[in-house]
């Protein structure tokens, strides 16, 4: 059998830094797409409470209990973050294991909504996006699942598109902490 | 431009794919005449005033949307759901 070394989604490209703004690598343990059967909502979300401590969340909104969160990722659909689904969910639920098919970035300092507001279609500043809210969008042409934690603004896109995200963010930061430094 | 997404809130236009006239949810039966297959297929009103259209939230929560809007002022009147969520 070989041995294959992991490497994460951004290996080799972060963490990138611009003034007070920071750019990291998040690992979130498993990511796993949860998407309710016809009727299995409410059953889904009882379930998921007792298993994970969370709620399957509303529109725009994430659960977060300690390490365990349950973020709103479109029509019918969460992804579970942190922990390996509970078997039974399996019964109420498309249970489809993601955790490799995503690079998840943390984006925070200063100005971090400035950043995103060149390249996100969505107000995300924390009047219109408080702690704990959650879109699906684009980041440029990138579909994007971002939300609001108490460190900062977690972004997740395609692991494809991961070297494509970091240009992006890293372009973007040292635009936003030029035009501070000219202020 | 804006489109109220009934799911996800007011969302920039960018967001969203346009498909074509609200008109193609009203599919002729199987037997209907010829003529009747062939409006539904092929002819489309190009009213100045108010429209429906189907959009995909493509980039949003991936619902198709029947959008009222008007041609003349740009006006965006509403959205509603094509098919209502179904988990709950």
């Amino acid at each position: 059998m070989v041995e294959l070394n992991a490497l994460s989604a951004c290996d080799g490209l972060l963490p990138v830094e611009h003034g007070r703004l920071t750019l990291r690598e998040e690992t979130l343990g498993a990511i796993t797409s949860l998407a309710p059967f016809k009727g299995q909502g409410k059953a889904l979300s009882a379930a998921l409470q007792a298993a994970h401590g969370v709620g399957f969340p509303a529109p725009n909104r994430m659960e977060v209990s300690g390490d365990v969160a349950c973020v709103w990722t479109g029509r019918d659909q969460a992804f579970l973050l942190g922990p390996q689904p509970d078997a039974g969910l399996g019964a109420m639920a498309a249970v489809t294991d993601q955790s490799d098919a995503w690079a998840v970035v943390l984006l925070s300092g200063e100005g971090a909504e400035d950043v995103l507001a060149r390249l996100v279609p969505v107000d995300l500043r924390p009047a219109a996006f408080p702690l704990h809210a959650a879109v699906r969008t684009e980041l440029g042409h990138m579909a994007v699942s971002i939300m609001r934690i108490e460190a900062g603004l977690r972004i997740m896109a395609f692991r494809s598109m991961a070297a494509t995200l970091v240009h992006e963010l890293s372009d973007a930061m040292a635009a936003v902490e030029a035009r501070r430094r000219l202020s | 431009m804006r489109i109220p997404c009934p799911i996800c809130g007011t969302r920039d236009r960018r967001e969203f794919y346009y498909q074509g006239a609200a008109s193609m949810l009203d599919r002729p039966a199987a037997e209907a005449p010829l003529e009747v297959w062939h409006d539904y297929l092929h002819l489309r009103d190009n009213p100045a005033g108010g429209t429906r259209d189907l959009w995909y939230h493509a980039s949003g929560c991936g619902s198709w949307l029947v959008v009222e809007r008007d041609t003349v002022t740009h006006e965006v009147l509403g959205a509603a759901l094509v098919e209502a969520c179904d988990a709950d």
